[in-house]
């Protein structure tokens, strides 16, 4: 390779791509992808919303939250033993999964909304195989150069020079993987506890596991498969054209700008020519290895790098910056027409997605805002309906739950309400009162027992009410439910 | 059938050589570790067929089976309660009712060993059913309802052929000719009077010499029953065999008593007094 010009290489490697597409059967080899480093400010926004990325990825486990002495001070800790996920001041049980699941749909709406905004800016920027891949890049650059350097090495036979390259950038990605499977189990334990004892090698079976199952896919998903992940794996490329419409603003290249197409000599003049010199720099910079002057693709990951390419280059040959821009393609039809274009953020479309954003959102601030901290619950004992007693009583059973989500012994005054006479006692404590009391952070569960003297009016199905009323004061819960009685 | 492979006009893509209906299929080939991948799942595939047990009767070299898992993690989790039922057995009855500490396991245990052993003839809520099969939630009790009384008859049963069995035996009056059948009706008629029933004050009066005679030793001049002797109230509302005189009359000249297994030959100490303490707080406990 060695005499030849970066941009005849560039142009071999595209042509290749492409003669391949057209000769080869069903299954082909992987045309590797070597991206040239690019500066510019697109690569700078990539950069740092890498960097921001991996700051809360591997800062978050070690912010620290006061809940008071027995409980966890983790932040953010997902406590599968124990049943339990912290979120600062937020603590959900298991049967509160559900706002997980509106997280879950806001990531979803959220997605949607900046995709029919921006096209795929989440794939280019903020993905995690995206900034693992860009993070694999760098080092992969730092150790075996630029994108020409990669390629000469990659076609030498093997030396020790070639062999200590290669195993000192695989030794890096290891590293780098290892660290994110080590930082993924520390959202799962206490981390500055558990730390020591997974570094000494005492962390147990199932934390070597999860490391190990993370460090693999890490190194084999950013080092190996990279950009295949987002064409063969990944769904979001397959049904983003749902979200895409003609007034997206995606990374395009300004066709009615740039062709026809050619080489320019220095001096020579520009017109009956398109702005584009075929440098093929934009191909280069690429991180999934299209060009972009193909149009839309489906490998496109919107990081707008190829931006920063095109731009450097159009500096040179002194023509105006952007022949690769971000815009819409209703703009770029109205452009080719010699038209002006506009923007159109305010889109059914997007003004559905604001909506269902809002409304969601919304629906879990309130639920999250007036979820009860202490619930009680009453069922009925269904096996027997009703007990008559040695004197003729009738009586009931109830399971009483008291769900007590804060860290305080919650001490609760139980009554009953709808029928005259009756008397509560509870079950299984010999005194029979009825006091009830939930540890902190447990469910209490007792059986309730309601009992009707003989000779009272009694209809078959009577409506009745358990008062819960807090001991330490405040809010006293009301629980409706019904009495039954043998049949007259 | 594929049809020559050629280049598609729109896409300027190349095409399978598959077609169904006119349509033809693109060509956009996949990566070959992605078909090695498969490759791989097929040879995976064979391996598991080695390894586990996959077809009939073949049991894979790896021994593994479900019912092995399962009995060794029943052993490791019956290891894991021994301690607390070594305790249970050791404490007595009154001080574990108390334990706030093993009182909730104990309970658990005692629920699960109900569904086990108990619920086929007490009913799962313990509701028990007519024909002989006793209650669990009322608070009558044949045998006495207190921890102490109900431990021994879960232990050693009623009628069980233990040597320590509960037991008492209810004539079969008119089967063996003991009383006349008009004897019969007035003492039922005199049962009935003992909880206010009676319609005809004459044979309960006539059924009164009867009973003093024959009934009370078990059920008591007044009819109250005697949980020592297994003699059962005849005063209250809850009834084993009916209430009413017809069943009365028959449970006379039948007599009754029901069957119940001396559980000490099945179930360890402490599993017994865990049933205890769940059938105490049923309902009925003293």
């Amino acid at each position: 390779m060695t005499g030849q010009a970066p941009d005849a290489v560039a142009t071999e490697t595209a042509v290749s791509r492409k003669i391949q597409r057209e000769t080869e059967p069903l299954y082909i080899n992987r045309i590797k992808v070597y991206s040239k480093a690019v500066s510019g400010p697109w690569r700078r926004v990539k950069w740092a919303v890498l960097a921001v990325c991996l700051t809360v990825y591997y800062v978050v486990p070690w912010l620290r939250w006061d809940r008071g002495p027995s409980a966890p001070d983790q932040a953010v800790l997902i406590d599968l033993p124990g049943r339990r996920a912290y979120f600062l001041w937020i603590e959900i049980w298991p049967q509160e999964v559900y706002y997980l699941t509106g997280l879950l749909i806001l990531a979803a709406l959220g997605l949607f909304l900046a995709t029919s905004l921006l096209g795929r800016v989440w794939c280019g920027y903020a993905c995690p195989q995206t900034v693992w891949t860009d993070l694999y890049m760098l080092v992969e650059r730092l150790i075996e150069g630029d994108r020409n350097a990669r390629m000469r090495l990659d076609k030498q036979p093997w030396s020790p020079g070639k062999a200590a390259r290669k195993a000192a950038k695989h030794a890096t990605w290891l590293l780098i993987a290892l660290a994110t499977g080590g930082a993924w189990i520390l959202y799962f334990v206490d981390a500055p506890t558990a730390i020591g004892p997974i570094l000494r090698g005492e962390g147990g079976a199932a934390v070597y596991v999860f490391i190990g199952l993370f460090t693999t896919t890490t190194y084999l998903l950013a080092g190996w498969a990279r950009e295949q992940v987002c064409t063969y794996m990944c769904p979001w490329p397959r049904f983003q054209a749902a979200m895409l419409d003609e007034n997206s603003i995606v990374v395009t290249y300004q066709k009615w700008r740039g062709e026809p197409r050619g080489k320019h000599k220095q001096g020579a003049g520009w017109e009956g020519r398109g702005d584009c010199v075929d440098c093929m720099q934009c191909v280069a910079v690429c991180p999934t290895g299209i060009d972009i002057r193909d149009g839309q693709q489906l490998e496109c990951i919107g990081c707008g790098l190829c931006i920063d390419a095109c731009d450097g280059v159009m500096a040179k040959v002194g023509r105006p910056p952007r022949l690769i821009t971000w815009d819409t393609l209703a703009n770029q039809e109205a452009k080719a027409k010699g038209g002006s274009g506009r923007f159109r953020l305010l889109r059914p479309r997007t003004i559905i997605y604001v909506t269902l954003i809002a409304i969601v959102a919304l629906v879990m601030l309130g639920s999250l805002a007036m979820r009860a901290t202490v619930e009680v619950t009453v069922q009925r004992d269904r096996n027997p309906l009703f007990v008559t007693l040695a004197d003729g009583s009738i009586r009931n059973s109830y399971t009483v739950k008291i769900s007590n989500k804060t860290w305080e012994t919650q001490e609760f005054r139980l009554s009953v309400e709808g029928l005259p006479g009756a008397r509560l006692s509870l079950a299984d404590l010999p005194e029979g009162a009825a006091e009830l009391t939930a540890r902190p952070d447990a469910v209490a569960t007792r059986r309730v027992f309601v009992t009707v003297p003989p000779g009272s009016p009694l209809r078959e199905s009577t409506p009745i009410a358990f008062l819960a009323e807090r001991r330490a004061g405040g809010e006293t819960a009301r629980h409706e439910s019904v009495f039954l009685a043998p049949r007259k | 059938m594929p049809t020559k492979t050629e280049k598609d006009a729109v896409t300027g893509t190349m095409t399978t050589g598959h077609e169904w209906d006119g349509i033809k299929e693109l060509n956009t080939p996949l990566p070959k570790w992605w078909i090695y991948v498969f490759y791989a799942t097929i040879v995976w595939a064979a391996a598991y067929y080695v390894f586990y047990p996959s077809l009939p009767w073949v049991r894979g070299i790896a021994g593994w089976s479900q019912r092995g898992e399962l009995a060794e993690k029943l052993a490791a989790e019956r290891e894991r309660v021994r301690p607390m039922l070594e305790r249970i057995r050791a404490m007595p009855i009154a001080d574990l009712q108390r334990s706030a500490e093993l009182r909730d396991f104990a309970f658990a245990g005692g629920r699960a060993a109900f569904a086990d052993n108990c619920a086929p003839c007490h009913g799962a809520g313990g509701a028990g059913a007519k024909g002989g099969f006793p209650a669990l939630v009322d608070d009558e009790w044949i045998w006495g309802g207190d921890l102490a009384a109900i431990q021994r008859t879960i232990t050693y049963g009623v009628r069980s052929g233990h040597a320590e069995t509960r037991t008492s035996q209810m004539p079969r009056f008119g089967a063996d000719a003991l009383l006349t059948p008009a004897q019969i009706s007035d003492v039922a008629e005199h049962v009935l009077s003992l909880s206010g029933r009676s319609t005809n004050a004459a044979a309960a009066g006539r059924g009164k010499a009867t009973y003093a005679d024959q009934c009370v030793a078990c059920h008591g001049d007044t009819g109250r029953g005697n949980p020592e002797q297994g003699g059962p109230s005849l005063v209250d509302q809850v009834w084993l065999y009916g209430s009413d005189k017809a069943s009365i009359e028959r449970s006379v000249y039948l007599g009754r008593g029901g069957v119940m297994p001396a559980w000490t030959e099945r179930l360890d100490e402490a599993t017994i007094k865990m049933l205890t303490l769940y059938v105490h707080s049923l309902g009925g406990g003293r």
